[in-house]
C-alpha cells in the first residue's frame, strides 16, 4: 500500500509539471489550432537559462537566500521564453495561417531542430547538474515520503493554473481568447485585434512552460538540451488525453498520465510476473493514450471536434 | 517541366526527356563514386527516402491523414529482414522470400494501427501513430528479455546483403568491363524497385482506389454519402503505405547489414514527413523532389560546413553536425514560408491556394 501512496504521489509531481506544459500545447491549439511542436523546446530553453543564472549567482559567492537566486532565474527565464514565443510565433507561424494545415506543422519541426541546436551550440552535449541549492527534506506520510520539493511543485502548478483559469474567464483578454478560439473571424468583427491574442496565447504557454522547465529540472537535478523533446511530447499526449483545446481536460490529462506512468513503472514488473520491467513505463502511458482515444475520440473532456480532417 | 513526361500531348519531348533522364540516373554512381564511395552510399539512402516518403504520401497525400509514426512500419521490415537473414537465429533465407514476408508484415501491423484509430480524425490520429511507433521502439529496444527477439539495444548485425546464388550485392566485382562497387550495385537493385514503386503510385493516383482517398481527404462525409466504403477505403490506405515501408526497411536492413532501434526514431518519422509536405504533398514527382532534397541537402552540409567557416572566418567555430542541423531547420521553416504548399506542389492544391476566397481550402 505505501508504494501505492509514494508512486501516487511522485505521479502527482510528474503530473503537475506534465499539466503546466500541456497548458501550452492547448491553449495554442485551441486557438490556431497548431501543434506547436516547438513548445517542449521552450521549457528546455527555460530550464537552461534559469540554470545558468542561478550557477552564476552561487559561483559569486553573493550572501543570497537560495530563495531569491531561484527567482532571480526565473525573472530572467520567463521574459526570455516569452520573448522566444512571440518571435517564432511572429516569424515562423503567422505567414501560414492561411496555408494548407501541414505547412505550419513542418514549420514547427524546424523551429524545434533550431532552438534544440541553438541550445547544444550555447551549453553544450553534456548533462547539466543543477546546484543543490536548498536539500529537499522528506517528510514521512500515511507510509510513503513527500519532499518538500514535490510540495512546493505541486503547490506552485495548482496555483499557476488557479491564475491562468481566472485570467481566462475573468478577464478581458480571457474573453477575448475564448471568443478567437471560437471563431477569429467573427471576433475579429468584435474588435478583437486576433494577431495580440493570439501572441498572448504563446507567450503565456511560455511563460508556464519556463516554470516547468524550471521545476522538471530541479526534480530531476539535471538538464539536457534534449530534455525538451521527451518532456513536450508527454505533455502534448498530456493534452489529447484530455481533449486537446479544453484547459480543464489539459490538467486533468496531464496528472492523469504522471499518475498512471507512475504506477505503471511501479507496478508492471509485479503484475507481468517480472517479464515486462519499468523500462516499458512509456509504452504504458502511449497505450493508456489510445485506449482512452478509442472509447472517446475526442478526449477525455474534448467537445467533438468538427467533421475536417 | 510537366511536359517531360506527358506521352500524349508531346510524345517526341517526352520519350527525349525520359532516355536522358534514364541515362543520368545510370550515370550517377559513377559520377558519384568519382567524388567518394561515401556519396553513392547517400544516393542509396535518397532511394530509400523516395520509397519512404511514397509510402506516406499515400496514407498523408491521398488519404489526408496525418501519420507520425510512419518510421514503424519501416523498422518492423527492417526487423523482419535482420532476423530472418542472420546469424541472430541462425536463419539465412534469400531475400526475394524475405522481403515480401517483410512487406506483409509491414501491412498487418498497418491494418493493426489502422483498425482502432479509424474514429479519430485529425490530429487525434497524428498523436495516436506517433504513440505507435513509439511503442514499436520501445518493444525493439527491450525484447531481448526474458527471451532474446531483437537483442535490445545493440542491434543486430552482420545481416545477409541481398544475393542471387554466388551473385552478391555486397562484392566489389566487374560486369561487362565495368567495375562495379557494392553500394553500386545496390543503387541499380535500388532504383528498379523504386521505379517499380513510383509506377505502382501513379497508377494508384489515377484508380478508383486513388481517387476514393482523395475523397475523404477533401471531405469525408460527402465521400461516405457517394458510397465509398470509408473503413475499407482507410484501411486500404494504411496497409499499402505500410508495406512499401515495410520494403524500404528490409533494403535498409541489408544495405546497412546492421540495424538498432536508435535509427527508427520519432525524430526519422518527422523527417519523412517533412519530406513529403516539403515536396508537396500529394504530387508524385514533388514528394521524391523532397525526399532527395532532404537526403542529399543534409550530407552536402555535412561536408561544406567546416570548409566554408575555416574559409570565413580561419577556423573551425561550431561542428559540422550542429550547423547541419541548424540549417537543416532553417530551410525547413524557409521553404515553407515561401512555398506554403511544398516546392512542386500538386495542380489541384495550387488552384486551392490561389483561389480568392479561403473557404474550404484547408
Amino acid at each position: 500500500m505505501d508504494i501505492f501512496i509514494q508512486q501516487i504521489i511522485n505521479g502527482l509531481t510528474l503530473g503537475s509539471i506534465y499539466a503546466l506544459v500541456a497548458l501550452g500545447y492547448t491553449m495554442v491549439y485551441g486557438i490556431i489550432g497548431l501543434i506547436n511542436f516547438a513548445h517542449g523546446e521552450v521549457v528546455m530553453i527555460g530550464a537552461m537559462i534559469v540554470l545558468s543564472v542561478v550557477s552564476g549567482l552561487v559561483g559569486a559567492h553573493l550572501p543570497l537566500p537560495p530563495f531569491l537566486i531561484i527567482f532571480a532565474g526565473l525573472a530572467v527565464a520567463v521574459p526570455a521564453c516569452m520573448g522566444i514565443a512571440y518571435a517564432m510565433e511572429k516569424v515562423a507561424y503567422r505567414p501560414l495561417r492561411k496555408a494548407p494545415r501541414l505547412a505550419p506543422l513542418i514549420t514547427a519541426i524546424g523551429m524545434s531542430i533550431i532552438l534544440q541546436n541553438l541550445a547544444m551550440m550555447i551549453w553544450g552535449r553534456n548533462y547539466l547538474t543543477f546546484p543543490n541549492l536548498i536539500e529537499p527534506q522528506p517528510i514521512a506520510i500515511w507510509g510513503a515520503t513527500i519532499t518538500d520539493l514535490q510540495i512546493a511543485i505541486i503547490l506552485l502548478a495548482a496555483l499557476m493554473m488557479a491564475g491562468l483559469v481566472l485570467l481566462v474567464q475573468k478577464t478581458r483578454l480571457g474573453m477575448a481568447m475564448r471568443a478567437t478560439a471560437q471563431n477569429p473571424q467573427v471576433a475579429g468583427l468584435m474588435g478583437i485585434d486576433i494577431n495580440t491574442v493570439i501572441s498572448a496565447a504563446f507567450m503565456i504557454g511560455a511563460a508556464l512552460a519556463a516554470v516547468a522547465g524550471l521545476m522538471v529540472m530541479s526534480y530531476y537535478g539535471i538538464a539536457h538540451y534534449y530534455m525538451g523533446f521527451l518532456l513536450g511530447l508527454k505533455a502534448f499526449t498530456a493534452a489529447v488525453l484530455g481533449g486537446i483545446g479544453n484547459l480543464a481536460g489539459a490538467m486533468l490529462g496531464g496528472v492523469l498520465l504522471g499518475i498512471i506512468e507512475a504506477l505503471g513503472a511501479g507496478y508492471i514488473g509485479d503484475i507481468t510476473g517480472g517479464v515486462l520491467g519499468s523500462n516499458y513505463q512509456d509504452v504504458f502511458a502511449f497505450f493508456v493514450l489510445i485506449l482512452v482515444l478509442v472509447f472517446r475520440p475526442s478526449g477525455l473532456l474534448g467537445e467533438r471536434i468538427g467533421d475536417r480532417a | 517541366m510537366i511536359a517531360f513526361f506527358d506521352t500524349r500531348k508531346n510524345p517526341k519531348l517526352a520519350w527525349v526527356g525520359i532516355a536522358l533522364i534514364t541515362l543520368a540516373l545510370l550515370l550517377l554512381p559513377f559520377a558519384a563514386a568519382l567524388v567518394g564511395t561515401a556519396w553513392v552510399r547517400v544516393l542509396n539512402f535518397a532511394l530509400l527516402y523516395i520509397m519512404l516518403a511514397l509510402g506516406l504520401n499515400i496514407v498523408v497525400g491521398f488519404a489526408g491523414l496525418l501519420d507520425l509514426g510512419y518510421i514503424a512500419f519501416y523498422a518492423v521490415g527492417a526487423y523482419v529482414y535482420a532476423l530472418l537473414a542472420s546469424p541472430h537465429f541462425g536463419l539465412h533465407w534469400p531475400f526475394w522470400v524475405v522481403l515480401p514476408i517483410g512487406a506483409m508484415v509491414a501491412c498487418l501491423f498497418g491494418v493493426l494501427l489502422g483498425a482502432p484509430t479509424l474514429k479519430l480524425r485529425g490530429d487525434y490520429l497524428a498523436i495516436v501513430t506517433l504513440g505507435f511507433g513509439e511503442i514499436i521502439r520501445i518493444f525493439l529496444n527491450n525484447l531481448n528479455t526474458p527471451v532474446n527477439i531483437t537483442n535490445g539495444p545493440q542491434g543486430i548485425n552482420l545481416i545477409d546483403p541481398f544475393s542471387f546464388g554466388s551473385f552478391s550485392f555486397s562484392r566489389n566485382e566487374k560486369i561487362a568491363g565495368i567495375d562495379f562497387s557494392g553500394p553500386q550495385k545496390y543503387y541499380f537493385l535500388l532504383l528498379a524497385i523504386t521505379v517499380l514503386i513510383i509506377v505502382i503510385n501513379v497508377r494508384l493516383q489515377n484508380s478508383r482506389l486513388g481517387r476514393a482517398w482523395e475523397a475523404i481527404r477533401e471531405d469525408e462525409v460527402a465521400a461516405q454519402a457517394m458510397g465509398i466504403n470509408t473503413r475499407n477505403v482507410k484501411l486500404l490506405a494504411f496497409a499499402m503505405g505500410a508495406s512499401f515501408a515495410g520494403v524500404a526497411g528490409g533494403m535498409f536492413s541489408a544495405t546497412q547489414a546492421f540495424v538498432s532501434p536508435e535509427s527508427f526514431g520519432l525524430f526519422e518519422s518527422i523527417i519523412v514527413l517533412s519530406m513529403v509536405v516539403l515536396g508537396g504533398m500529394g504530387n508524385i514527382p514533388g514528394v521524391i523532389l523532397g525526399a532527395v532534397l532532404l537526403t542529399v541537402f543534409p550530407e552536402f552540409l555535412r561536408y561544406t560546413m567546416e570548409p566554408l567557416q575555416s574559409q570565413l572566418f580561419g577556423r573551425v567555430i561550431v561542428a559540422a553536425e550542429t550547423v547541419r542541423l541548424l540549417v537543416f531547420g532553417i530551410a525547413l521553416v524557409a521553404v515553407m514560408l515561401y512555398r506554403p504548399a511544398g516546392l512542386w506542389p500538386s495542380e489541384v492544391r495550387k488552384r486551392e491556394l490561389t483561389r480568392e476566397d479561403n473557404g474550404a481550402a484547408k
